[in-house]
């Protein structure tokens, strides 16, 4: 055997033809001399040579690589199969494409965004802490990972040995302004320790990365992310050593990191020292949760028993502070897992839903495929008999589903490049500090799809065809009177299968889609119509007291209520629907003091202008409003949310009573008024909220603010915003948005699972149904002789109609009730991603059944009226 | 004409791809000349197979212990020639002396004296 003769066989087999054909001339001649007559010479060389033939088949046979030969031979013949048929393979290599296309677009995601672990220096041994707070309240919503408090985090690094080190971050937002004149900019920050970079691995990619003596309360070093250097600075290095400016202060650039570190998000522009601009004594706080804690595992410790030690500090901590929210325990996460908190359920639930279209789209494809063995019965029949094996039979028609699954991944993997594009950008939430980006163990991935799609689509229609009962199509006579019954039963069984996951699929995504339509159309509390929001912050450098932020403040407002078209305009620290804001303990004076062991009570802050409530049309339910006068020390007041007073009010009026909250001046504030609840996101249950008044500059220095308008809001958004730059030039404006935008953002999660698993869920449904037709059609082909015999002995139309109907809808029934039958367990796994929807809604299932039980009519109908339409004569002279 | 009918195939095959080799050390030949001068020599005691006369020039081709080219024979027709390469002259000495140990070491289990002698000197 020899590979170059394997594919010149054909020129050797020539030569070999020459060479004989030289030998037979030569023994002619001889014999000739020896004195026969030519004939008799003839004979003898051709006895003596034997059968050139054989010699020829030898040396082929010498020269083959039989296996090639036999995928050569093998695909030869599917492709001209396929090709004879290029409705059904274009239409089955489309359904393919599909199914693997989808498939693969969201193993790419999961892969990036849950898999594929962070480009860290060894992040297997990486692990975030948090604290976790034990009682029943705090993990109601899922086991908690409360952020951590400086003065916990500084405890564990000290008296815990289980880790190599402990680095902590946490989050801000800077007006970046620029040196010469450029736009100012609000810059999401990032504050690390300044170990946080060696311990992550992450060298600066010019310059060098905080030093220890910089990570102080009034540190100034900075590092600027690649994009922000790129963009703002042009990528020019020399900008190290420069200072630049973050909310009016000079900072120093120390340093640039390198591009590939977008962690933990992509609106983390800046990072600054962990302690740079924190108040001096926030750092000794045990209660004051804001961090982030980023542990390296020692590689000779596990990681439970360097959890139990700080486990234990915690606990320690717990004691020394019952009345405060300091937790009892911690709590570990990795890396991955924390960037995709968020969308790793419905990743998860996506990555299944698009696995049972791929089962449905094989499922189909077996269907077509039976269909087509049907066809070639008499082929396959002949083949054997001849003494093809049947392992030979089977992998002739292997070869085809192999060659549709292949034509179809080839197309998937081009279609899944587009998709996967498009969802990273589109879908808001999926965290892009890793890159989605299709890799080899994507392309992999998607090679092993394409292969055990061909086998599951091909070994079962290929053994059905190949086995003992095909023979018994030669014994057949032509005329056959009823089919065939085995092959019609696996189709049945397949559609059943196939109908079965649709169900389950189609009541996966109503439940989804019902949960999404109720998310949306929740009552966030207030208007939201109409409404444009947008956020400012005033620098402390520039607004160093609080009659200087009301100054700006009231101009603002009074020129935006002087704009046009403008209904009115609320100022506050945050906007209902837009974020939690952040969240104190208060005590109440009138009420006695607590309970050892009873936590203080606690209520969201927020800071309102007196025209904040009826802007916004939020309901006064007692009491007042903030009024103008309410301002710096004569605005000791505060308004609280109606969940408020009931909560800690049961069965009295607030009004006139007085709460102490220490984290605010640690002063008295008198309750003036009650007001209606609002949400401070949607889909999150309603937390008792008490606002102060914005004039007293008490809460913080930031700014939302809502204008309401008369028509498209985003049209006066340039007003609005130069009415800004009028005022302050160098402040910049962050998230201009309508609110309904804002709120839309938040939900972006529910509603990409809802539509991506819907669209899923009807695509099977189409291909359900045609599966459906086209097994209803085949048998009723099948069966052309039994109706025009049924009809000839006085059938009416419509009995045949009903005959039909019943025999195609008999699998969709059954499917029915299996997939609804799964789906009563499979939907509690989807549980906790449905807001105010139970997983057995009946709504949905009614639906569902409802939708299936019309489509699958529709899809029997049209063979059914066929049937039904037969010309007895006609149909059994047929054949 | 006395016919050897050889059965064991495996035997015979060595031996033709060896008897190949050394018809082709006294120069260039083709196969029916081949063929010939084999049975010539062996007095016609061997007859060669045309069955495996050339898969078996094929085989020796393929690893390079024959080259071949297209020349004329003596009656003037195409013909396809084979040559002895150096590597096939080394394999013609390995299998002589393997062929012939093997005869002396089956002529000493046989216990015929002379018939080792006989195909040691010859």
């Amino acid at each position: 055997m020899s590979w170059s003769r394997f594919f010149h066989r054909k020129g050797s087999d020539a030569e070999l033809q020459q060479e004989i054909d030289t030998y037979m001339t030569e023994e002619v001649a001889e014999n000739l001399a020896r004195g026969m007559s030519p004939e008799e010479a003839q004979r003898q060389a051709k006895i003596k040579f034997g059968n050139p033939r054989s010699i020829r088949e030898t040396l082929w046979q010498q020269n083959t690589v039989s296996l090639l030969e036999n995928l050569g031979r093998d695909l030869k013949f599917a492709i001209r199969t396929l090709t004879r048929t290029p409705g059904f393979s274009l239409i089955a290599i489309a359904v393919m494409a599909l199914c693997i296309g989808a498939t693969t677009s969201l193993f790419t995601v999961v892969r990036s965004v849950l898999l594929r672990p962070l480009p860290f220096r060894d992040p297997a041994r990486l692990v975030l802490i948090y604290e976790h707070f034990r009682d029943a309240r705090s993990n109601q919503e899922g086991f908690n990972y409360n952020a951590v408090a400086p003065a916990d985090f500084f405890d564990w690094r000290k008296q815990t040995h289980g880790f190599e080190d402990m680095a902590v971050s946490r989050r801000g937002q800077f007006n970046l302004t620029g040196e010469r004149g450029e736009l100012p900019e609000s810059v999401g920050a990032g504050a690390g320790s300044w170990n946080l970079f060696p311990l992550l691995g992450v060298p600066a990619a010019f310059g060098r990365t905080f030093t220890e003596s910089e990570d102080r309360l009034d540190g100034t070093a900075v590092m600027l992310t690649w994009s922000l250097f790129e963009r703002r600075f042009a990528g020019d290095a020399s900008i190290v050593g420069k200072q630049i400016h973050l909310d009016g202060k000079p900072y120093t650039v120390v340093g640039v990191l390198p591009q590939w570190f977008t962690w933990p998000d992509a609106k983390t522009q800046v990072w600054v020292p962990y302690e740079s601009g924190l108040p001096p004594d926030l750092l000794q706080h045990h209660d004051y949760h804001f961090s982030l804690v980023v542990a390296r595992l020692r590689p000779d410790v596990s990681l439970a028993s360097a959890l139990s030690q700080v486990e234990a500090v915690q606990y320690q901590l717990h004691m020394q502070n019952l009345h405060a929210p300091v937790a009892e325990d911690v709590a570990p996460r990795t890396i991955n897992d924390d960037l995709a908190r968020d969308v790793k359920k419905p990743l998860l639930i996506l990555m299944c839903a698009v696995a049972c279209m791929l089962l449905i789209g094989c499922l189909n494809v077996a269907n077509l495929l039976v269909a087509r063995g049907a066809a070639r019965q008499k082929e396959v029949a002949i083949r054997g008999a001849l003494g093809a094996q049947r392992l030979t039979l089977i992998r002739a028609q292997l070869t085809e589903s192999l060659l549709i699954c292949l034509a179809g991944g080839a197309g998937g993997v081009l279609l899944s490049l587009a998709a996967t594009q498009w969802l990273s950008i589109a879908w808001k939430n999926l965290p892009s500090a890793a890159g989605i980006h299709v890799d080899g163990v994507v392309m992999g991935f998607a090679c092993a799809v394409a292969f055990s799609a061909a086998l599951l689509a091909g070994l079962l229609p290929a053994i059905s065809s190949t086995g003992n009962a095909a023979f018994a199509s030669l014994q057949a006579s032509s005329r056959t009177a009823g089919g065939n019954l085995s092959r019609a039963t696996m189709r049945k069984t397949l559609l059943t299968v196939e109908i079965a996951v649709t169900v389950v699929l189609l009541i996966g995504a109503g439940l989804l889609l019902r949960s999404f339509v109720r998310l949306r159309t929740t009552d966030v509390g207030c208007v939201t119509n109409n409404v444009l929001s947008l956020d400012y912050s005033l620098p402390e450098q520039k607004y160093a007291t609080p009659e200087k932020v009301n100054i700006f403040n009231e101009a603002l407002l009074e020129r935006l209520r002087a704009l046009p078209g403008i209904r009115a305009v609320a100022l506050g620290s945050i906007l209902p629907g837009e974020g939690n804001g952040g969240d104190d303990m208060f005590t109440i004076k009138e009420h006695p003091p607590l309970k050892p062991g009873e936590l203080l009570p606690d209520a969201l802050v927020r800071a309102a202008d007196p025209g904040y409530f009826s802007a916004l049309q939020i309901p006064l339910l007692k009491g007042r409003f903030f009024k103008g006068d309410d301002r710096l020390d004569h605005a000791k007041k505060v308004i609280v949310s109606s969940v408020f007073a009931r909560q800690y009010f049961p069965g009295e009026s607030p009004i006139g009573k007085s709460i102490h909250v220490p984290a605010l001046k640690d002063a008295d504030y008198e309750i003036v008024g009650v007001v209606g609840d609002t949400l401070w996101q949607v889909g999150q249950p309603i937390m008792p909220t008490m606002y102060f008044p914005m004039l007293a500059g008490d809460v913080d220095r930031g700014g939302s603010l809502a204008i309401r308008t008369d028509s498209d809001p985003l049209a006066i958004s340039v007003a609005a915003q130069k009415q800004i730059a009028a005022l302050d030039p160098e402040l910049p404006v962050s998230h201009v948005q309508t609110m309904q935008q804002a709120i839309g953002d938040s939900l972006g999660n529910a509603r990409f699972s809802a539509t991506l698993v819907l669209t899923f869920a009807v695509l099977s449904l189409l291909l359900a149904s045609v599966g459906l037709y086209g097994v209803l059609s085949y048998l009723m082909t099948q069966r052309t002789t039994e109706l025009g015999v049924r009809m000839a002995l006085g059938a009416q139309r419509d009995q045949v109609l009903r005959l039909i109907l019943f025999d195609g809808l008999r699998p969709a029934i059954i499917g029915l009730a299996l997939g609804s039958a799964a789906s009563t367990g499979i939907t509690q796994l989807i549980r906790s991603m449905l807001y105010d929807t139970r997983p057995l809604d009946p709504i949905v299932y009614i639906a569902v059944v409802f939708t299936l039980l019309m489509v699958a009519t529709l899809a029997c109908m049209l063979p059914a009226w066929r049937a039904s339409r037969l010309d007895p004569m006609q149909a059994l002279r047929a054949e | 004409m006395a016919r050897k009918d050889n059965t064991d195939g495996e035997m015979l095959k060595g031996t033709l791809d060896m008897m190949i080799l050394r018809t082709l050390v006294t120069g260039d030949a083709h196969g029916h000349t081949i063929a010939k001068v084999i049975e010539r020599t062996s007095e016609d005691v061997l007859e060669v197979e045309q069955g495996s006369l050339y898969p078996a020039l094929h085989r020796l081709e393929d690893r390079a212990w024959v080259s071949s080219y297209w020349g004329a024979s003596e009656n003037n027709r195409k013909a396809k020639f084979y040559r002895l390469t150096a590597a096939g002259r080394k394999q013609l000495v390995r299998e002589t002396n393997r062929w012939r140990q093997m005869i002396r070491a089956i002529g000493l289990v046989i216990g015929e004296e002379e018939a080792v002698a006989d195909g040691g000197t010859r």
